[in-house]
C-alpha cells in the first residue's frame, strides 16, 4: 500500500516537472514570436532591414497633417526629428488630434510608411503615454 | 472644512484602537481563560471610526468641499449627486480608505463567523490581520491622507475623469474590493492556522466560506469592469489582455485553484500545504496588483498619481508579507500524516490536482505576459507590448484539455473511482455533442482547427453538465452552474469571435457608406445640454442585406471639467447579436469617424459570467438549506 502511493506520488512529481519544462518552453518561444516592439521615428530611420512583424509608433501627430478620406485616416507621427507617414483605416480614438501624443500599431511598409491596423486610446487630457513622452523628451 | 476634520480624526483613533488590539489579544492568547470579548468591541470601534471617516469623506464629496484638497482634485460642483458620491473611491486616497473599511469590516465578520473556533487559531487570524490593517493605517495617513487641507480655498474643483462617470465603474472598484480584501482574510487564516496547528477539515470548512466570498465578489468585480471597457471605451471588445485586466484575473485564477483544492482538504484531508501556499499567494497577488497599478509602473485609468514615495511603501509592505508568510510557511508547518490515507489514480482528488496545475499553468502565463515587459523595459529599455495572439496560442490549446478534464472530473468518485463505470457514459455524451458540434460545423466554413475542438470540448462540458444537473438532481448544484457557465462563457467568445464583423469609415452628415453586409446613412446631428456636458447625438439608418433597418444613436459627449470628449456608444441587444455603433470627432473636422459592429452572441458572455457566480451564491442557499 505504501509502496504504491510513493509510486504514486513519484509519477505526480515526474509529471509536474515536464509540464513545467515544457509550459516554460511555450511561453519563453510564444514571446519571442508575438511581442510587439516600440519604437520612435527616429528608430525607424536608424532600422537596417525592415521585416514584417507588427510595431508599435508613438509620437506627435504632425500639425495640418491629418487627412481624412470616405475610409481612411492618414496622418504623419513626428517626434520633432524625424517623421513617418501613417495609413489607417479604423476607427480612431477620441483624442486623437493633431499636436496631440499617438501611438499607431501596424506594419511597416517601408522607411516612410506604416499600414496601422490599430490606433491606441489615451483616456484623458493630460494623459500621455510613457512612451511617447520619452519618445519626445530624448 | 469641519468634517475634513472630523474624518481625518477619527481615522487617528480608527489607528490607535488597532494597535490597542494587538496587546489585549496577546495577553488573551497567554493566559487560558476563554476569548476576551473586549477584543471584539475593541475591533468593532475600529470599524466605526473607519466608517466614520470613510463618510465624512463622502459628505465632504456630496457638498463639495473644496477646502479638502481630494474634492479638489476630483470632484465638481456641476456633477450629477450619484457621481459626486462615486467620485469619493474614484481617486487615490478614497479608493485607499475603502481598501481599509473594508478591511476592517471583514475582521470584524470574521470574528462574528468563527465563533466556534478555537480561541488561539482565532487570535492569531485577528493578529496578522491587524498587521496588514496597521500597515494601510499608516499608509493612508502619512502618503494618502484623503483629508489634507487647503488654503486659500478653490472655489471650484477639477472634476473627476468624465471616462469614470458610468454607473458600471462606480460600482466597480468595491466590488473588486470586497474581493482582494476578502483573500487578506484567507492569508491571515491560513498564516494562523499553520502557528496553531489547526490545519484541518473544520478549518477548510469555515475558511471555504471567505474564499466563496472573495471569489463571487472577485468575479461580479471582473465581469462590471470589462463590461463597462465594452461599451464605454468605444473599441467593442469586453477582454484587451491588458495589463490592468490581468492583474485582477490573476487572483481570480489562483482563487478558483483554491476553492477547489480546499474541497479536497475538508473531504479527504490532503493537500494542506498546497492550500496554504495557494491562499499566501491570492493575497499577495491582489496586493502586487494594487502596487503596479497605484505606483504608475502600468498606466491606465487605473493610475490616479505617479508618487514614488507610495510605491515605495506598497513595496516595502510587500516584501514584509512575502517575508512574514515564507517564515512562518517553512518555519512552523508541519505537514500531519494520516495513517492508511488512500490515493488512487481515478479519483477526483487528481481531477482536482490537475486541475489547478491547469490553472497554474495560466496564471503563470498570464502573469509573465503582464511582468516581462516592466522587466525588459527596466533591463534593456526596450518597450515592448504582448499582445492578445501571445495568450491565445498558450492558452487556448490548454484550454481544449482543461474543459475535458473538468468535463470527467466531477463524475469521479472521492478516494477512487472505477473508470469502467463511467467509460461508457463519458463516451456516449461525447459522440452525442461530436454530432451537434458536426452539425455547427457544417453551417460554419471559416473555422479553424483549433477553435473547432475547443468548441467541441466545450460544448462537451456543457452538455455533459446539463445532463448531469437533471440526473442527479440538486446534488451538485453549484458546481453544475458554476461549469455550465464556464463552458457557456468558451462558447459564446468562441462564437463571438468567429461570427464577429465590423466596418469602419468617417462620414459627413448626409453621408451613405456602403459595405458588404448593408449600407450605413448618417442622417442627422442633434445637440442637447446634459447636466455637466453637452453632447453630439447622432442618427445612423442602418440597413442590412435583408433590407432590415436598425436606427442607432451614438453619442458624443464634450465635458468641460476636465476638458474631456468620450463616445457613448449606442448598442442594440438581441439574443443572437449586438449592434454596436460608436462615433468619434476626428480633429474638430467635419468628417465623423464612424465603427459599425457586429458582435454575436455579447449577451451570452455576460449571462454565463453571471452563471458562474451564481453557481458560488448558490453554495450559500444550500447551507441554509441544510440547517
Amino acid at each position: 500500500m505504501y509502496g504504491k502511493k510513493i509510486k504514486l506520488r513519484a509519477i505526480f512529481l515526474i509529471l509536474f516537472l515536464i509540464s513545467i519544462i515544457l509550459s516554460v518552453f511555450l511561453v519563453l518561444k510564444s514571446l519571442e514570436e508575438n511581442v510587439v516592439y516600440f519604437i520612435s521615428p527616429s528608430e525607424i530611420k536608424k532600422l537596417p532591414t525592415i521585416n514584417d512583424k507588427k510595431i508599435r509608433v508613438g509620437g506627435m501627430v504632425k500639425n495640418k497633417s491629418i487627412s481624412i478620406k470616405l475610409d481612411s485616416v492618414n496622418f504623419i507621427i513626428t517626434d520633432f526629428k524625424n517623421e513617418i507617414n501613417v495609413v489607417y483605416s479604423g476607427a480612431v480614438p477620441n483624442l486623437f488630434a493633431e499636436g496631440k501624443g499617438v501611438v499607431a500599431e501596424g506594419f511597416l511598409k517601408d522607411r516612410n510608411y506604416l499600414n496601422a491596423i490599430k490606433i491606441l486610446a489615451k483616456h484623458d487630457e493630460n494623459y500621455m503615454p510613457p512612451e511617447v513622452k520619452e519618445a519626445i523628451g530624448d | 472644512m469641519l468634517i475634513s476634520q472630523i474624518g481625518y480624526y477619527s481615522l487617528v483613533l480608527g489607528l490607535i484602537f488597532s494597535i490597542l488590539i494587538i496587546p489585549v489579544s496577546i495577553k488573551n492568547l497567554n493566559n487560558d481563560i476563554k476569548f476576551d470579548s473586549r477584543i471584539f468591541s475593541i475591533s468593532f470601534l475600529q470599524f466605526i471610526f473607519v466608517l466614520i471617516s470613510f463618510l465624512s469623506l463622502i459628505f465632504s464629496f456630496i457638498y463639495s468641499d473644496f477646502s479638502n484638497e481630494t474634492v479638489y482634485n476630483n470632484s465638481h460642483t456641476s456633477k450629477p449627486l450619484f457621481y459626486k458620491i462615486s467620485g469619493t473611491w474614484g481617486n487615490h486616497e478614497g479608493s485607499l480608505l475603502l481598501w481599509l473599511l473594508v478591511l476592517t469590516l471583514f475582521i470584524f465578520l470574521f470574528l462574528i463567523q468563527s465563533k466556534n473556533q478555537p480561541k488561539k487559531y482565532k487570535i492569531l487570524t485577528l493578529l496578522f490581520q491587524q498587521i496588514i490593517i496597521i500597515g494601510f493605517f499608516l499608509f493612508v495617513i502619512k502618503t494618502s491622507n484623503p483629508f489634507n487641507y487647503l488654503f486659500p480655498i478653490p472655489a471650484e474643483g477639477l472634476g473627476l475623469n468624465p471616462i469614470l462617470q458610468d454607473p458600471a465603474l462606480a460600482i466597480h472598484p468595491p466590488i473588486l474590493y470586497l474581493g482582494y480584501v476578502g483573500s487578506s482574510i484567507i492569508f491571515s487564516s491560513s498564516l494562523a492556522a499553520i502557528l496553531a496547528n489547526y490545519i484541518n477539515q473544520s478549518w477548510a470548512k469555515s475558511i471555504k466560506f471567505w474564499i466563496l466570498v472573495s471569489w463571487i465578489f472577485l468575479t461580479f468585480g471582473i465581469m462590471l469592469g470589462s463590461i463597462w471597457a465594452y461599451y464605454e471605451l468605444g473599441w467593442g471588445g469586453f477582454w484587451f489582455w491588458d495589463p490592468v485586466e490581468n492583474i485582477s484575473l490573476m487572483p481570480w485564477l489562483s482563487l478558483t485553484a483554491l476553492l477547489h483544492c480546499i474541497l479536497v482538504l475538508e473531504k479527504k484531508f490532503s493537500l494542506g500545504s498546497w492550500t496554504i501556499i495557494l491562499s499566501i499567494s491570492t493575497f499577495i497577488l491582489s496586493m502586487s496588483g494594487t502596487f503596479l497599478v497605484r505606483s504608475g509602473i502600468l498606466n491606465s485609468v487605473h493610475t490616479f498619481a505617479n508618487d514614488p514615495e507610495r510605491g515605495l511603501f506598497i513595496l516595502f509592505f510587500l516584501f514584509s508579507l512575502i517575508f512574514l508568510s515564507l517564515i512562518i510557511f517553512f518555519g512552523f508547518y508541519k505537514e500531519k500524516q494520516i495513517p492508511n490515507q488512500k490515493f488512487f489514480l481515478f479519483s477526483k482528488e487528481t481531477s482536482i490536482v490537475v486541475n489547478n496545475w491547469f490553472i497554474m499553468y495560466f496564471l503563470s502565463v498570464i502573469l509573465i505576459g503582464t511582468v516581462y515587459p516592466i522587466f525588459l523595459d527596466i533591463l534593456s529599455n526596450d518597450k515592448i507590448s504582448v499582445g492578445p495572439p501571445f495568450y491565445n496560442k498558450l492558452i487556448l490549446p490548454f484550454l481544449i484539455l482543461f474543459l475535458f478534464f473538468m468535463t470527467i472530473g466531477p463524475s469521479l468518485n472521492w478516494i477512487r473511482s472505477d473508470f469502467k463505470k463511467i467509460k461508457n457514459k463519458l463516451l456516449i455524451y461525447f459522440i452525442f455533442s461530436f454530432l451537434i458540434c458536426l452539425l455547427i460545423f457544417y453551417n460554419i466554413s471559416s473555422l479553424n482547427l483549433i477553435s473547432s475542438i475547443l468548441l467541441l470540448s466545450a460544448a462537451y462540458l456543457f452538455y455533459f453538465t446539463i445532463m448531469d444537473f437533471f440526473k442527479n438532481k440538486f446534488t451538485n448544484i453549484s458546481q453544475s452552474i458554476s461549469h455550465l457557465g464556464f463552458s457557456l462563457l468558451v462558447i459564446s467568445i468562441l462564437l463571438n469571435s468567429i461570427f464577429s464583423n465590423e466596418v469602419s469609415m468617417n462620414l459627413k452628415l448626409g453621408e451613405k457608406f456602403k459595405f458588404q453586409n448593408g449600407v450605413i446613412l448618417f442622417e442627422s446631428l442633434k445637440k442637447r445640454q446634459g447636466s455637466n456636458y453637452e453632447s453630439l447625438i447622432g442618427t445612423f439608418r442602418i440597413k442590412d442585406n435583408k433590407n432590415k433597418i436598425t436606427i442607432l444613436n451614438p453619442e458624443i459627449r464634450i465635458y468641460d471639467q476636465p476638458e474631456t470628449i468620450t463616445s457613448e456608444a449606442d448598442i442594440k441587444t438581441t439574443l443572437y447579436s449586438d449592434k454596436f455603433i460608436v462615433m468619434n470627432l476626428v480633429s474638430k473636422d467635419e468628417y465623423f469617424n464612424v465603427r459599425y459592429q457586429i458582435k454575436s452572441f455579447m449577451i451570452w458572455i455576460w449571462i454565463s459570467g453571471i452563471l458562474i457566480a451564481i453557481g458560488g451564491m448558490s453554495t450559500f442557499l444550500r447551507r441554509s438549506y441544510e440547517k
